[in-house]
């Protein structure tokens, strides 16, 4: 019996418009202006979200919703989970859905952890005897029960995503719908989740997942269904479905618009921009690696000999923390003639070096002592997924460190020597 | 085109409710069977607002009583005292007093669920439940102001020797009207307060000139008798005049005023709730 159909879902969003919300003050005014004017519509632009997404989920199957960002997945589940419709199409459900799009949702700050429990629990759809049943289990898997009764707000941060995530863990219903809630806390804690979650997933319930961590999904995921710009491009089996995401994943359709951006750049003088492209094997990678090196190539021209020409090129992540500065050619012995020319500048990031956040490029050429040739960096996007060696051994964990590079371990057995001390 | 992603099988046997979700309608049934079924959902968003507000106790529980009390003494020295407003025969201070408790009842309700939604944006977007939850939690949270105020009330009652007659068997009634009103009205705010945001900076506004059009600071017998029926219109006119029936042991009861404000209060109600239904279907949208 299937749990969840899905018949030609679509939804459309209104992008464009300036604010979402509008002040009913213009709306009097258009009103009012209206017949001085003529009908004159502002058209906003439209964005399908999701077009026409059909597919079904068989009872007590888990099933993995993989994609790139704005590929449609968090639309999919809040259009599973009825916090939005859709605008075409139906959806067919049978159970209960328990829907996790965030941990401690309704979550107040000033009320105690064992009141949070109840309130967290009540807003995510358990019922209060549910709750007082369970209470005990949530506590202990929480680990804070020696601060039932402090406000969350005196709560380290790993406490309260810790006491968030076992609220829901706990909620009972045919469906669960997840959404990123992985990754929490610390190793420990995050192997304690997964373990939770392959409980939740095998334990005959429906579960609907969406993450990045690639994977997460492939131990959690019997299934997986790949959303491409609103629409299936694979379904089929967890470990299919993500290799083929992987290797499409390498190649990139963002360089149009990347051009577009290149052409928006202010002309100089001396210096033009030909190209710019982030690659892995050779080839325009729109989602990184981590297992693979990353090459930034810049394709230029030098219009006239230019002493103190060079380009800067610096790594954010996305909260804008600058991670590493490069200069193309910083280690020169002295500042540099660069001479007319066109030129290819590559500057390759090792293999195993990015950890799987989204980060940021900025490109900046300038001439020392004189100007930057753009008024502000040529800003690149990219994302990274984890696909190497490294914590590979713990696949629920996503690291918050911005660097994970293979570091050289080394570990001898020292047993012998240890338990003749201990026996002493 | 459906890919069927396994083959079909059912492990528990047991009849599991379906549910079908579609794009939205224009008219869509009330289902107030469904609110019933989010109980304590609403139960615990009560139990969060009146906690969180009395959690610094000492002012929370002070602010319900301070500002109907400081409304009084003006409201006393100024109309009673100077202008001379008539007050039907009683001490001016109990006489308005007791209209500034349900009017704060209802001032408080109106202007929490109005903004109800938008405070609540969090879950909105993250959960479903259903959403007439919010507004009503909101429009109940606030009885614990109108209960601590209300002791002052039988406080000052004792002071000016007034004893009300069986007519406080009725006062459930208009405490009952009072919420229904702030509910009715404050449904349609705070639908309307997600997609035009400037409706919460019209809410001063309309609560100060809802004030003055309730007989609070003065007797409704100062309208002219053919016109009361009609004054009714505003239903906070029948819950105050109902209010001083009931607890003041004034002659008459407001029945024709009253009338008229329970069918207004009805009319705006079940208008409330289609227009809020009809609305929420893309709450999450555009919060």
């Amino acid at each position: 019996m299937s749990a969840i159909v899905c018949e030609g879902v679509s939804k459309k969003y209104a992008i464009g418009r300036r604010e979402r919300y509008r002040a009913l003050r213009d709306v009097i005014a258009e009103a009012a202006a209206r017949p001085f004017r003529g009908s004159r519509k502002e058209k906003a632009e439209l964005l399908w979200a999701l077009k026409d997404v059909s597919f079904d989920v068989a009872e007590g199957k888990a099933v993995g919703i993989i994609g790139r960002n704005g590929a449609g997945k968090s639309t999919l589940l809040k259009i599973l989970s009825r916090i939005t419709k859709p605008t075409q199409g139906s959806v067919r459900v049978r159970g209960r859905v328990g829907s996790l799009l965030e941990v401690g949702t309704g979550f107040h700050p000033e009320l105690t952890g064992r009141e949070n429990i109840f309130l967290n629990g009540a807003i995510i759809g358990m019922r209060r005897a549910e709750i007082v049943r369970k209470f005990d289990e949530i506590v202990a898997f929480a680990e804070v029960e020696k601060f039932l009764d402090t406000p969350v707000k005196r709560y380290s941060s790993g406490m309260y995503v810790r006491l968030a995530f076992a609220v829901a863990a706990h909620l009972e219903t045919e469906i669960l719908v997840i959404d990123e809630v992985l990754a929490v806390g610390d190793v420990a804690f995050q192997r304690k989740c997964l373990g939770k979650m392959n409980d939740l997933s095998h334990s005959g319930r429906t579960v609907l997942f969406v993450s990045h961590n690639m994977q997460a999904v492939r131990s959690l995921c019997s299934e997986a269904i790949w959303l491409e710009r609103g629409q299936i491009k694979a379904t089929g089996s967890s470990s299919d479905v993500i290799e083929r995401y992987l290797e499409l994943a390498t190649r990139n359709e963002n360089l149009g618009d990347l051009n577009t951006v290149l052409e928006a750049m202010p002309s100089d003088p001396a210096f033009g921009m030909n190209y710019v492209s982030l690659e892995q094997d050779g080839e325009t990678a729109a989602t990184v690696l981590s297992g693979k090196p990353l090459d930034l190539v810049l394709g230029y021209t030098l219009r006239r000999d230019t002493a103190g020409f060079h380009i800067c090129v610096r790594v954010f992540d996305v909260e804008g923390t600058m991670l590493l500065e490069t200069i193309h050619n910083g280690h020169s012995e002295e500042p540099p003639v660069v001479e007319a020319g066109d030129y290819v500048s590559r500057v390759s990031f090792p293999a195993e070096f990015f950890a799987a956040h989204a980060f940021e490029v900025a490109i900046l050429p300038s001439i020392a002592g004189q100007r930057d040739c753009w008024p502000r960096p040529l800003v690149i996007p990219f994302a990274v997924e984890a696909s190497g060696k490294v914590n590979r051994a713990y696949p629920g964990y996503a690291t918050p460190a911005k660097f994970a590079p293979l570091m050289n371990w080394r570990t001898e057995r020292l047993s012998r020597v240890m338990s003749a001390k201990v026996s002493q | 085109m459906s890919t069927a992603l396994s083959d079909a099988q059912n492990l528990t046997g047991e009849d599991l409710p379906t549910l079908l979700i579609t794009p939205p309608n224009r008219w869509i049934p009330l289902q107030l069977a469904e609110l019933w079924e989010y109980r304590e959902l609403l139960y615990f968003l009560v139990w969060r607002d009146i906690k969180v507000r009395y959690k610094q106790t000492a002012l929370g529980a002070a602010w319900a009583v301070m500002q109907p009390l400081f409304m009084m003494l003006v409201f006393s020295l100024f109309f009673g005292r100077l202008a001379r407003v008539p007050s039907d025969g009683m001490p001016y201070p109990v006489f308005t007093f007791c209209a500034l408790i349900p009017w704060q009842l209802f001032a408080n309700a109106l202007t929490e669920s109005s903004n109800s939604l938008i405070g609540n944006q969090n879950l909105i977007t993250k959960v479903y439940f259903a959403r007439l939850v919010i507004p009503i939690a909101a429009v109940l949270s606030g009885l614990v102001d109108f209960l601590i105020a209300f002791v002052i009330l039988i406080g000052m009652m004792l002071f000016y020797g007034i004893v009300p007659g069986p007519a406080i068997l009725a006062l459930p009634g208009f405490i009952l009207l009072a919420v229904l009103t702030a509910l009715a009205v404050g449904l349609w705010l705070s639908a309307l307060n997600v997609q035009y945001r400037d409706v919460r900076y019209t809410m001063n506004f309309l609560v100060q000139f809802w004030l003055f059009a309730t007989p609070v600071a003065y007797p409704s017998s100062i309208v002219p008798e053919s016109w009361r029926a009609l004054y009714g219109l505003n239903p906070m006119a029948g819950v105050v005049e109902g209010f001083r029936w009931a607890l003041l042991g004034k002659s008459s009861p407001p029945s024709a005023m009253l009338f008229v404000s329970v069918v207004v209060v009805f009319v705006l109600l079940v208008g409330g709730l289609y227009y809020f239904r009809r609305m929420e279907q893309e709450f999450a949208d555009i919060v």
